[in-house]
């Protein structure tokens, strides 16, 4: 067991060490969370009405995307250098690692959007309420985006251009969590309860902890066969 | 029994059955096509809200459940090549994929004739509309994956873990976006509302489903034949076959 924990925790430690000596390259996912919102206002219209009625919409194809964008990079690295295939031959269970390495994605590109998020609420003019609301969802959301987006990215690592082919196959799968936030963060706006939102949101992120890393460990080892 | 399962999963016995099969599964098909459409197109009685334009039913209906018992049955296929490494069942799963996607397309696109008339607009943000359309983006997904992978093995195990991952989800995309529909807009989509079919129209129907399941599998076994003869092109049976 100690074995486990150990090698959880190294790979942890190493994967959030390696995004901080790359500082730059953590902003960028970020940068783009917030020029995608700001696009709105300039493409749509600048009516506060009118953007206080899309902002949980326009956010959270933001965040979708900023995830994306950042998961590309989740075993990039890793299958160049040579690191993934060592993590697939150590005796420790696959998917305990890859949690490891998503939680490490996830703090250093999740954990981000929610700090940014209040800032995008205020610049869209939301209600308080609908922030908190925007802000839970996003606390729940983002790991499950990580965690789905995780096979996506493991089924494409060995290929060339994987980027566009990502969104692909990752977007429908996003869909669910794209309607329980937005209504979540709609319904908390018109001051209704938002409770069973969160709850399918909960739900999901236990169901995709449960069965997601087995299914990135079976395509790991399907990408690096 | 088992003996005959095991005959069939081996690529030389499929391809001799697989033969044998095709003309009579075209036959059936034709059959079925044909007499469908004559009672669908002549037989029945015009619709009394809807008039003749429901008749676009007998092929958008059987259209929709085959893109969904499609992606099904890829799904069986797939659990049966990654669980048993049979290959004959990849064959088959990669040859259903792009006729899976054209059913999709067809319903959407009878679906969207359909509604001119009858909703006044192409298409709507209904919930069954939308899944259908998410469930085209996951055939599509599939096969931009499997094209993009060089080795056909990879490219096997590959796309049969992602419709596995689909065929979980699929489900809770159906029932979210049901769920997303629901609270935006009520019943103003006036639905297709069933009130137990008349026999007239669900004779037709069934005839055209029954239809458009052997015209699938006689195409898909074709399709396999020819993919099987390109990826064992080098193993004795199929030079014996082809001097």
């Amino acid at each position: 067991m100690t074995g486990l924990a150990s090698a959880f925790f190294a790979i942890l430690r190493r994967d959030l060490m390696l995004a901080f000596r790359h500082r730059g390259e953590l902003a960028n996912p970020l940068l783009f969370f917030l020029i995608i919102v700001t696009l709105y206002p300039l493409g749509v219209s600048p009516d506060p009405e009118l953007l206080r009625r899309i902002a949980p919409g326009v956010i959270w194809i933001a965040a979708l995307l900023a995830a994306l964008f950042s998961l590309e990079n989740l075993f990039r690295s890793d299958f160049d250098d040579g690191s993934l295939e060592q993590m697939l031959l150590s005796p420790q269970p696959l998917p305990v690692l890859v949690i490891a390495k998503v939680l490490a994605h996830w703090l250093v590109s999740g954990l981000p959007m929610l700090l940014l998020a209040p800032l995008l609420a205020l610049l869209l003019d939301m209600p308080a309420k609908a922030a908190w609301a925007l802000e839970t969802t996003l606390a729940i959301g983002t790991p499950l985006l990580s965690l789905i987006g995780a096979i996506g990215v493991a089924l494409t690592v060995g290929l060339k251009r994987g980027g566009i082919l990502l969104t692909l196959l990752i977007l429908p799968l996003y869909i669910p969590v794209l309607i329980f936030a937005t209504n979540a963060v709609t319904a908390a706006s018109a001051g209704m309860p938002v409770e069973g939102q969160l709850y399918f949101l909960a739900a999901l992120l236990v169901l995709a902890l449960t069965l997601a890393p087995a299914a990135v460990a079976a395509a790991l080892r399907i990408s690096m066969s | 029994m088992w003996t005959f399962f095991h005959k069939l999963a081996s690529p030389k016995h499929f391809y001799r059955i697989s033969g044998l099969l095709i003309p009579w599964l075209g036959a059936i098909t034709a059959l079925l096509l044909l007499s469908g459409l004559y009672f669908g197109l002549f037989k029945a009685p015009p619709d009394y809200q809807q008039g003749e334009s429901y008749r676009i039913m007998f092929v958008h209906v059987p259209a929709a459940w085959m893109s969904m018992f499609i992606y099904t049955f890829m799904a069986v296929l797939y659990a049966i090549y990654l669980i048993w490494n049979i290959k004959l069942a990849d064959v088959m799963a990669s040859s259903s994929a792009a006729m899976g996607a054209s059913f999709t397309f067809l319903a959407l696109v009878t679906g969207s004739l359909w509604g001119k008339p009858m909703w006044g607009t192409w298409w709507v943000w209904d919930a069954r509309l939308t899944s259908e359309l998410i469930l085209l983006f996951l055939y599509l997904g599939y096969i931009a994956l499997v094209s993009a992978i060089e080795d056909k093995r990879t490219a096997a195990r590959a796309g049969g873990l992602l419709i596995l991952v689909g065929v979980v989800n699929i489900p809770i995309i159906h029932y979210s976006v049901e769920w997303w529909n629901t609270l935006h807009q009520g019943p103003t989509v006036t639905k297709l509302d069933k009130p137990s079919i008349h026999a007239s129209m669900l004779l037709p129907l069934l005839l055209m489903a029954l239809a458009f399941q052997c015209y699938y599998f006689t195409l898909v076994l074709v399709r396999a034949r020819t993919e099987l003869l390109d990826r064992e092109r080098r193993s004795a049976w199929v030079k014996e076959l082809f001097g």
